[in-house]
């Protein structure tokens, strides 16, 4: 469903700031596919979610979606394949429109805007139903602006926003690591029914190596722009987080130092 | 000077007030719901004002002056939003930018009406007796019935615009780009289209002022985006209350808010200010009414700060105890 070959990016080159952020990153990612993706500060993990939406052009290398090669397209056109919610929960939303707006919008990812109305009657009854799912209350709020809405409600909201319609590729960039723990978890709790039950090919990156254990099928670790661990299946299940440690230092040659990864 | 004169001197005030409450919902598209602080508008109104005028002169229609207005003012807007997407220009220069390209367009155009031709001009006569003008200060009452409807019109025309899905990805572009482009929105494009419609807008509004006043003048425009900010917060502060999220009513607020401007700046008048200060004046009404949100932001969200010092104390005091 989704190729990276040897895709490399370097921010700020030429210059005393140059940064190597994906050294060749290669991946493969079947459809179906749900991957968690960790590493240190610095590795490369958003960095690779966002050259796959196209936030930057790539320096080398390829990115192929479902066979198609969005390398050279911008990111409003890559957006009727992907599917993304950010760390920020401001990010994903319109802060001054309100939640039934911001659905209809994410129900025309990708397709062309018309003057035909924006938002229909048919469609306000569909998504007050995919509201009630959320169990957030939130369907009774269809035309409260988003603003409103608590970093929870506002990530329930984006999950919603970026499988409402079909995507090909769904890309979690640690959209629980600005929520308070519980809130986490029921986010997260939403964002494995909306993947389970649209059967969507996802990648999430997270900093909580209990949850990269805990959620998907398949988790790869990255360290220094390179992905240095691909585990899935069995295998991956029986990880813990001690052997998870234990794998970083054996293949990156350093102690894992993130304490964020560590305590939670 | 005798109350009847501030009487006389209102319905003036409201059908200046009208005619700039069209300029203030140009101004309105781009700075509410694009959210960019477009200059431009202190050139395309007067650009508005000079193609009108000419294209008269040139013994056209009214009705095809003020559409060769718009779609003057949609140029200007098009050469900003290109200054800003394609070419990377912060959007405040860019507006500044075409705003002195226009000065030199309008000298130009405005000599053009001339017959002869001259160089440049930089008035250009557009007189009630010797035209048939849609609007003039010479019959008021008529004056105000034509641009009550185009307001309507108007308003009715965009609140139907902003409903449709290009209206809708246009508003998102203004509210977050991130998430516009994450939802496949050509965000360039649409900020093009933003500042292509309200300089269209405006420049219409020119079309109508320059009929209204008997001339196309080329210091028009001076402070022009400070009269449309100026309606636009003045609306926002009277009629808010009116308005619960519906965008035609916060629109009409606009216009309400041009004319309450021009019947304070009748009123001033008549009370015997220096209007040479009024310029001045309207620069201070936006810089406060800029700062009110800022303001309660900082001073008066003040619950949640002032708990936040009387915890810092008591833990103080507590720590103190402690030792």
């Amino acid at each position: 469903m989704l190729k990276l070959i040897n895709v490399q990016k370097t921010f700020f080159p030429g210059t005393i700031n140059a940064k190597k952020a994906l050294c060749g990153v290669d991946l493969h990612l079947n459809p179906g596919d749900f991957v968690t993706i960790i590493g240190g500060n610095g590795a490369g993990k958003s960095t690779t979610l966002n050259a796959v939406a196209g936030v930057f052009p790539i320096d080398e290398g390829r990115i192929l979606i479902d066979g198609v090669d969005v390398s050279g397209l911008a990111e409003h056109k890559r957006a009727r394949y992907i599917g993304r919610v950010f760390q920020d929960p401001m990010t994903g939303t319109a802060a001054t429109m309100e939640i039934q707006e911001n659905l209809a919008i994410a129900a025309r990812r990708g397709d062309r805007h018309t003057f035909k109305w924006g938002i229909t009657a048919k469609e306000k009854k569909h998504y007050k139903e995919l509201l009630s799912i959320l169990d957030l209350g939130l369907e009774d709020r269809m035309t409260a602006k988003v603003g409103l809405l608590s970093g929870g409600q506002r990530q329930a909201l984006t999950l919603l926003m970026a499988t409402l319609k079909q995507p090909k590729l769904l890309l979690l960039d640690e959209h629980t690591a600005a929520l308070d723990p519980k809130t986490a978890a029921k986010v997260l709790e939403i964002s494995d029914m909306l993947i389970a039950e649209n059967k969507l090919t996802a990648m999430m990156v997270t900093h909580n190596m209990k949850d990269a254990i805990a959620h998907g099928n398949r988790l790869i670790m990255m360290n220094a722009g390179k992905v240095i661990f691909d585990v899935s299946g069995e295998e991956k299940k029986n990880l813990t987080v001690e052997a998870l440690v234990a794998k970083f230092s054996e293949h990156s040659g350093q102690e894992f130092a993130n304490d964020r990864a560590l305590l939670s | 000077m005798d109350i009847l004169t501030y009487f006389k001197a209102l319905p003036p005030a409201v059908a200046q007030g009208m005619i700039w409450g069209i300029m203030a919902i140009g101004v309105y598209i781009t700075y509410k719901i694009l959210d960019i602080a477009d200059l431009t508008v202190d050139g395309s109104i007067c650009t508005g004002a000079a193609v009108c005028a000419v294209l008269m002169s040139k013994g056209c229609n009214v009705w095809i002056a003020l559409l060769g207005a718009f779609i003057a003012g949609m140029l200007a807007g098009l050469v900003t939003g290109l200054f800003h997407t394609f070419m990377g220009i912060p959007p405040i220069l860019s507006g500044i930018l075409t705003q002195l390209i226009l000065w030199s367009v309008n000298l130009k155009l405005m000599g053009l009406g001339f017959e002869p031709a001259r160089a440049s001009a930089s008035n250009l006569a557009l007189p009630a007796r010797k035209y048939d003008l849609l609007v003039s200060q010479l019959d008021i009452n008529h004056t105000i019935i034509v641009l009550e409807l185009f307001c309507i019109v108007l308003i009715a025309g965009l609140y139907c615009f902003f409903g449709t899905e290009y209206g809708c990805s246009l508003r998102a572009t203004g509210a977050n780009l991130a998430m516009s482009r994450a939802q496949g929105i050509n965000t360039d494009n649409r900020k093009i289209f933003g500042l292509v419609l309200s300089n269209g807008l405006v420049a219409l509004s020119g079309g109508l002022l320059a009929q209204y006043q008997g001339n196309a003048d080329a210091n028009m425009g001076k402070g022009a985006i400070v009269i449309g900010l100026a309606a636009i917060c003045i609306g926002d502060a009277l009629f808010s209350w009116l308005c619960r999220n519906n965008f035609a009513l916060k629109l009409i607020a606009v216009v309400l808010g041009a004319i309450v401007y021009y019947i304070v700046y009748a009123t001033v008048i008549y009370l015997g200010l220096d209007s040479n200060y009024l310029k001045m004046l309207s620069a201070l009404l936006v810089a406060f009414f800029l700062a009110v949100p800022y303001w309660k932001k900082k001073y008066f969200s003040g619950r949640k700060r002032f708990h936040l010092r009387h915890q810092k104390i008591k833990e103080k005091k507590e720590t103190k105890g402690g030792k």
